[in-house]
């Protein structure tokens, strides 16, 4: 690995970004991810922020059982994430859909729209869980990202598939 | 011939002490904010980790002059902040022309209009809804600032930078500064008038289609500007001293100090609506910076 690309992948693991959207959630684990900013769990201390654009995000994590309305809508919103990206599930629904499962107005699990990366159950988890799952997907996205510019290294450097 | 201009632009209050200090600055406001909201914060260097990380990101291609425009925004914008510090008269008595007060005005309202510009040309409903307040709210605040600083221009019966840092400070120059205090938290978007990037309304306003290394020359600008306006602040409010270790050293420390009340003003305040912010600039504040205008006038002796 070049100097740089070393530099980056160290700061790549002090700096996710997070992005959250909602899929039909029923708001239990949204009210826990915004708890994993506050004074108690502070997730600023390890360079997580809660960004408002998925353009500026790393990591992309997803509650609710995925509803028809919003299926379309989190494709979307996974192409806007830049890569290197992650995806990490926040709670029991998009890992299973729930009590919501067999609903005809609901298209979950989310693996059968993105690939999911981490999953973090519980109905709502924790915010200690849903924090382990975060550095989980970061250390996953840095293991894929250093995989891939070891494969394309012999090729062009700095280009890759996005 | 000395080569203290060159210093002055590269070196000290230029490029090399404005970026690490941007970081510095950009890290401080984080900081002050958690510790009083009795959190631990982000670590030191997370400013550059998140420039850096930034950096190595891919955004998605955008052909044509539509990319390349959306592009060149945040390289113009860091090339005026980089300027407007380069500008700043730390050390008096040396360097600067006839009218680079007028310069250095233009410099600082410059990546305020390139923001303004980047939000439009991004296409994105959130961008433009972004940039129509950053321009509204603009035209209230600049009104106050210009005036401000003309007002202790004209008290002092110059445009040039380096003798209004040695022009004896008057009530009408504290005046003044008051003033230009009051525009500092719109022109850096910080809290009670963070209109323009309200996260909860317009998700990240004119910056909502910016990724990767563009994104990452934004936020070095945002950070030259908190060096530059703080900077002004400082050259204005700091007293005459012979030695230019002292005079560095007191521009230094009131820049920190600015940055922490500007700090605890954001994290003490929730953030007002358009309207409102129109309101206040246009009522309260254009009085304060008409009254130091024309009491500058009224007092000013014939030449």
């Amino acid at each position: 690995m070049n100097p740089w690309r070393r530099l980056v992948d160290g700061c790549r693991r002090r700096s996710p970004w997070l992005f959250h959207m909602n899929a039909g959630s029923c708001n239990g684990c949204d009210i826990e991810l915004i708890a994993c900013l506050s004074p108690r769990y502070d997730v600023e201390q390890l360079g997580v922020k809660l960004e408002a654009s998925p353009r500026h995000a790393d990591i992309l994590c997803v509650s609710g059982p995925v509803t028809r309305n919003t299926a379309e809508a989190i494709r979307t919103v996974y192409g806007q994430v830049c890569a290197p990206k992650a995806v990490v599930a926040i709670g029991s629904c998009p890992a299973s859909t729930n009590a919501f499962v067999g609903s005809p107005t609901v298209e979950g699990p989310l693996e059968r729209h993105l690939p999911v990366d981490v999953f973090v159950p519980g109905c709502p988890p924790r915010p200690d869980a849903i924090i382990e799952g975060v550095t989980r997907a970061v250390q996953i996205l840095c293991e894929r990202e250093g995989a891939r510019a070891e494969a394309t290294a012999d090729h062009a450097p700095g280009e890759g598939p996005t | 011939m000395t080569l203290l201009p060159f210093v002055r632009l590269l070196v000290f209050p230029g490029l090399l002490y404005a970026v690490p200090v941007a970081f510095l600055f950009l890290w401080i406001e984080r900081k002050a904010v958690a510790r009083m909201q009795r959190r631990v914060g982000p670590p030191f260097m997370q400013p550059l980790y998140d420039f850096l990380k930034l950096m190595g990101k891919s955004p998605p291609p955008r052909p044509g002059v539509d990319g390349a425009l959306f592009r060149s925004w945040p390289v113009l914008a860091v090339a005026a902040g980089a300027g407007a510090v380069g500008l700043l008269p730390v050390f008096p008595g040396e360097g600067g022309f006839a009218g680079d007060l007028v310069l250095l005005l233009a410099l600082l309202e410059l990546p305020s209009v390139f923001l303004v510009a980047a939000g439009f040309s991004s296409r994105s409903p959130y961008g433009q809804i972004g940039s129509a307040r950053e321009a509204v709210l603009g035209l209230s605040y600049s009104a106050v600032f210009l005036t401000a600083a003309l007002g202790i221009a004209a008290a002092a019966h110059t445009f040039r930078l380096d003798a209004l840092a040695v022009a004896a400070p008057s009530p009408l120059r504290w005046l003044g500064i008051a003033g230009i205090l009051l525009c500092l938290p719109a022109k850096l978007h910080v809290t009670p008038f963070s209109v323009p990037n309200a996260e909860q309304e317009l998700y990240a306003g004119p910056l909502t289609e910016y990724a990767g290394p563009e994104l990452a020359l934004w936020e070095l600008s945002r950070g030259l500007e908190w060096v530059a306006l703080t900077g002004l602040v400082a050259t204005l409010a700091a007293p005459r001293v012979e030695s230019a270790l002292v005079a560095a050293a007191l521009f230094v420390a009131l820049s920190l100090l600015t940055v922490l009340a500007l700090s605890a003003l954001a994290a003490a305040t929730a953030r007002v609506t358009l309207k409102q912010a129109v309101g206040f600039y246009w009522r309260a504040a254009l009085v304060l910076a008409v009254l130091s205008l024309s009491a500058s006038l009224v007092q000013r002796s014939p030449p």
